[in-house]
């Protein structure tokens, strides 16, 4: 087993009232691009504020590279996206560029990471002249400025088209294959799918899943049933419903006893299909189930 | 270490030249002050016109520090690229020292019309050595009040910070004798005046322009006030996680 990088053991964190992370247990370990999933409020950004050490555990231990993330030297060794909307407007690309390279002893160096991110033309360029797309890739090209040991990409490709999104992914993959470690956030469950290998689903404060990317598919023990019918009556474990040009989406937990009782009921259907569920159908069946428990 | 602290000072810096109407803003307060309060009253007395010029270079320079930086430092926390900010391997240090730099650049400007008009308009007189130790003694001076800035900024939301800053600007300022010498103020404020942190700086001024003896209680008391906010501005600036809501 490769070496931890970082580690939550324990780990619960309150605001006031509200449990953000209860007894959080995780190890993220070296040369791992992991996708942590959930709905927003699922606790993924404190997650991700206790890891970079910009909040501390309520309980609980945080360890970065066998250190506290509160310390900077420790810090040095990790990457961050800021939020695009927060970069300062009255700096122009390159000198926020040199000004968070100053953080690193080791650099990539200004010229080298903008052009990387097809930012190059831009370096004289004033923040707040780019367009979101540009100041999102950016924002991305900083969290890797000091050459990280591991990088947390919250919601990396939000707001970018789909060239420049692929573009980035081949970033993220050329990172991982020199050995980077990722934690990745994101909206888009494709994106997930596409890059990571381990997933881990948050809801409520809780990990509800941590495994392989196929694993988490298959461990909500969802199937997707679609058929063509006019009307269907009531049956049992349906998690959700759609229907798009005459065709029934069903998303259920036992698909036998779903066409068993679909046929006694004497309901004319047609071109029955069961294929197993995507990500996105297991991390909706499994933070549903969590919220029916709630 | 020097290298991120120039790092940080650079940042402040540009961002504050690329707007500049707060560099503007923060020489025009004592610029006015000083034609309202100062030219019309010192009359023919160097000394008193010369002494009286060094409190009003302060009072501006205490303005730009203790409100100027709370307010600033409380507004930048409550904008998304603070978190980033503190994700990036830096301690108090150089953030501090950043701010602290780059303040004291807007105040040495900031001085300036002072200076002419006193020069101009009133009898005051200086010689170049002791304009020089001036200077050196308004920095000493106005160090601790940045840095009561800081605590105050990385402690409360920015309308709060900017309403106490000013509660901790004018009396403070009162009692130091920056606006009234300290001969004329009551009994009561003449007993107190030399444990406030102003009266300390007050001191080291007059004495740098007019050697005017200083007060020991006042400059211990200056020390003492030095050491105390920068240990309650790292203290606040560690237990700062952004702005939180429950």
């Amino acid at each position: 087993m490769n070496t931890s990088l970082a580690r939550a053991i324990e780990v619960t964190r309150r605001y006031g009232d509200v449990l953000a992370l209860d007894r959080v247990s995780l190890d993220i370990r070296e040369g791992e691009l992991i996708g942590l999933l959930g709905p927003n409020g699922a606790g993924k950004s404190t997650l991700i504020n206790l890891l970079a050490g910009l909040r501390r555990p309520t309980s609980g231990t945080v360890e970065l590279f066998g250190g506290s993330p509160l310390d900077p030297v420790v810090r040095r060794g990790i990457g961050v996206t800021p939020q695009e909307t927060g970069l300062p407007a009255s700096l122009r690309v390159g000198e926020i560029t040199d000004f968070v390279s100053a953080h690193f002893p080791e650099r990539v160096g200004t010229a080298e990471l903008l052009d990387g991110f097809g930012l190059g033309d831009l370096v004289r360029r004033q923040v707040g002249g780019l367009s979101g797309g540009q100041r999102r890739r950016l924002a991305v090209a900083l969290a890797f400025a000091g050459r990280p040991r591991l990088v947390f990409l919250d919601e990396p490709t939000t707001g970018l088209d789909v060239e420049a999104r692929r573009a980035l992914w081949d970033g993220i993959r050329a990172f991982h294959d020199e050995g980077g470690t990722v934690l990745l956030t994101s909206h888009y469950l494709e994106e997930i799918e596409a890059l990571a290998e381990r997933v881990l689903v948050v809801g409520h404060g809780r990990v509800l899943a941590d495994d392989s990317v196929r694993a988490v598919r298959g461990m909500a023990g969802t199937r997707r049933v679609s058929l063509v019918a006019e009307d269907l009556p009531e049956l049992p474990g349906v998690l959700g419903a759609e229907r798009t040009d005459g065709r029934i989406d069903l998303l259920v937990t036992d698909p036998d006893r779903l066409v068993v009782e679909l046929v006694r009921s004497g309901v004319p259907f047609s071109g029955l299909e069961i294929r197993p569920a995507t990500l996105e159908e297991a991390f909706l069946a499994l933070t549903s189930k969590e919220s029916a428990r709630a | 270490m020097p290298s991120l602290i120039l790092a940080h000072t650079r940042y402040l810096v540009i961002e504050q030249i690329r707007v500049p109407i707060g560099i503007l803003a923060g020489t025009f307060f004592p610029a006015v002050t000083m034609l309202a309060f100062v030219v019309p009253f010192t009359g023919q007395d160097a000394a008193t016109a010369t002494t009286a010029t060094g409190s009003l270079v302060f009072f501006g320079a205490m303005s730009s520090a203790l409100t100027g930086l709370a307010t600033a430092v409380s507004q930048d926390r409550e904008l998304p690229w603070d978190p980033y900010l503190r994700t990036l391997p830096a301690g108090p240090l150089p953030r501090f020292a950043g701010r602290i730099l780059s303040t004291l650049a807007a105040v040495l400007i900031s001085v300036v019309p002072v200076l002419v008009m006193g020069a101009l308009l009133t009898e005051a007189a200086i010689t170049p050595a002791r304009l020089l130790l001036g200077l050196g003694a308004l920095v000493v001076g106005v160090v601790p009040f940045m840095l009561m800035g800081l605590f105050v900024g990385f402690t409360l939301v920015s309308k709060a910070a900017m309403a106490v800053s000013q509660l901790l600007f004018f009396p403070m300022a009162i009692l130091g004798g920056l606006l009234l010498p300290p001969q004329v103020l009551p009994e009561p404020v003449q007993a107190v005046s030399p444990y406030v942190p102003t009266r300390g700086a007050a001191e080291l001024i007059w004495w740098a322009i007019a050697g005017v003896r200083p007060d020991a209680v006042s400059l211990v008391m200056l020390a003492v006030w030095t050491g105390a906010m920068a240990v309650a501005a790292a203290w606040a600036y560690r237990r700062d996680e952004g702005r939180r809501f429950s």
